[in-house]
């Protein structure tokens, strides 16, 4: 790395560049309260070091929704860490950890509108945070799986227990895993694509 | 011990159409927009993929957009920039519409969840993940 002047910022190291063949990317959107492992996820799958954007909400309200930038003076920073898994020499997936009890992250442009699908993560000792994100993604049409980190100490439900308390439909899955680990925050992926794939083939969802 | 109880809500209804001159009229498939003469900022999302279209920057270029030219040498997308570059996302819309305008960047649109999501990109992905 030899750069001049004003070029002191690292980019990409060489190993991290995507190909130029790559045509185009998609995005999935890891949720959840705070501490339940979102990141860890991101982490485990991802083929770069997470990285961290931010937005400043009075900013990220203009031109989404007139009322929110115009009634709001002060700015939140609310920061996402992502990471990323090219698929094929064309196709890049990127996905996104976001925290799941802030209402603001549905002003980012289009990014749960854009997104495949989302990963609600959870944590047994704390399921209510994982209530409201779950409702917004149901208003939003956006599909979506469970995933249950499994923590040591946390209290162990049946799943359809789970299913009960979470009041979700008998077709969304939920499974347990462990973010930490790459395989397991794979097959988590892989309920979710299989997931949209299954809505895919019966057109039951938007 | 019993969890605590959900209720589970129904997707939101469809916002009705906005009315002749309230705002603009969106197309939701469309996601950038090169900047038109009155200057609005490129629609861009967190995944499109930027690209340099030459690597040297012109002598006018501002050291943001050198460092944008820089960084893209390679496809990056928006979210990777914002984050080497430290700029908020609204920012990097900033910027980049300015280097759309000036043909300096390429932008390489996202895939987008639809109605029916293309049943052989999902499997591609599945194959992807598999290898992981």
């Amino acid at each position: 790395m030899d750069f001049k002047g004003s070029d002191t910022i690292p980019g990409p190291r060489a190993e991290d560049q995507l190909p130029h063949t790559a045509q185009a990317a998609a995005k999935i959107v890891i949720v959840g309260g705070f501490g339940v492992g979102k990141t860890t996820m991101v982490g485990s799958v991802s083929e770069i070091t997470p990285l961290t954007t931010e937005e400043t909400m009075t900013q990220a309200g203009i031109g989404v929704d007139d009322n929110f930038g115009s009634a709001t003076k002060t700015a939140t920073t609310v920061a996402m860490d992502f990471g990323r898994i090219s698929i094929t020499e064309q196709l890049v997936l990127y996905l996104f950890g976001t925290p799941g009890q802030q209402r603001f992250w549905f002003l980012w442009n289009g990014l749960f509108e854009g997104a495949l699908g989302a990963v609600v993560l959870i944590d047994t000792r704390r399921l209510e945070v994982s209530f409201d994100v779950m409702g917004r993604l149901e208003e939003r049409g956006v599909p979506f799986v469970v995933a249950v980190n499994s923590f040591p100490d946390a209290p162990r439900y049946a799943i359809e227990e789970l299913r009960t308390a979470l009041d979700l439909t008998p077709d969304i899955p939920i499974i347990e895993c462990d973010a930490r680990r790459r395989a397991s925050s794979r097959d988590v992926l892989m309920t979710l694509m299989r997931f949209l794939h299954s809505l895919a083939m019966t057109g039951s969802r938007p | 011990m019993t969890p605590p109880q959900r209720q589970r809500r129904d997707p939101a209804p469809e916002p009705p159409p906005p009315q002749e001159g309230e705002g603009k009229v969106r197309n939701p498939e469309r996601m950038y927009v090169v900047a038109g003469p009155d200057g609005e900022r490129a629609e861009l999302d967190l995944v499109t993929l930027i690209v340099a279209r030459a690597t040297d920057p012109p002598p006018s270029a501002s050291p943001e957009q050198a460092a944008v030219l820089r960084l893209c040498a390679a496809p990056l997308s928006v979210a990777e920039l914002s984050a080497y570059l430290h700029l908020p996302y609204s920012a990097m819309g900033v910027l980049l519409t300015e280097l759309l305008t000036a043909e300096l960047v390429q932008a390489r649109a996202p895939i987008v969840r639809k109605q029916r999501t293309d049943r052989s990109l999902l499997e591609a992905v599945m194959n992807g993940l598999q290898r992981l």
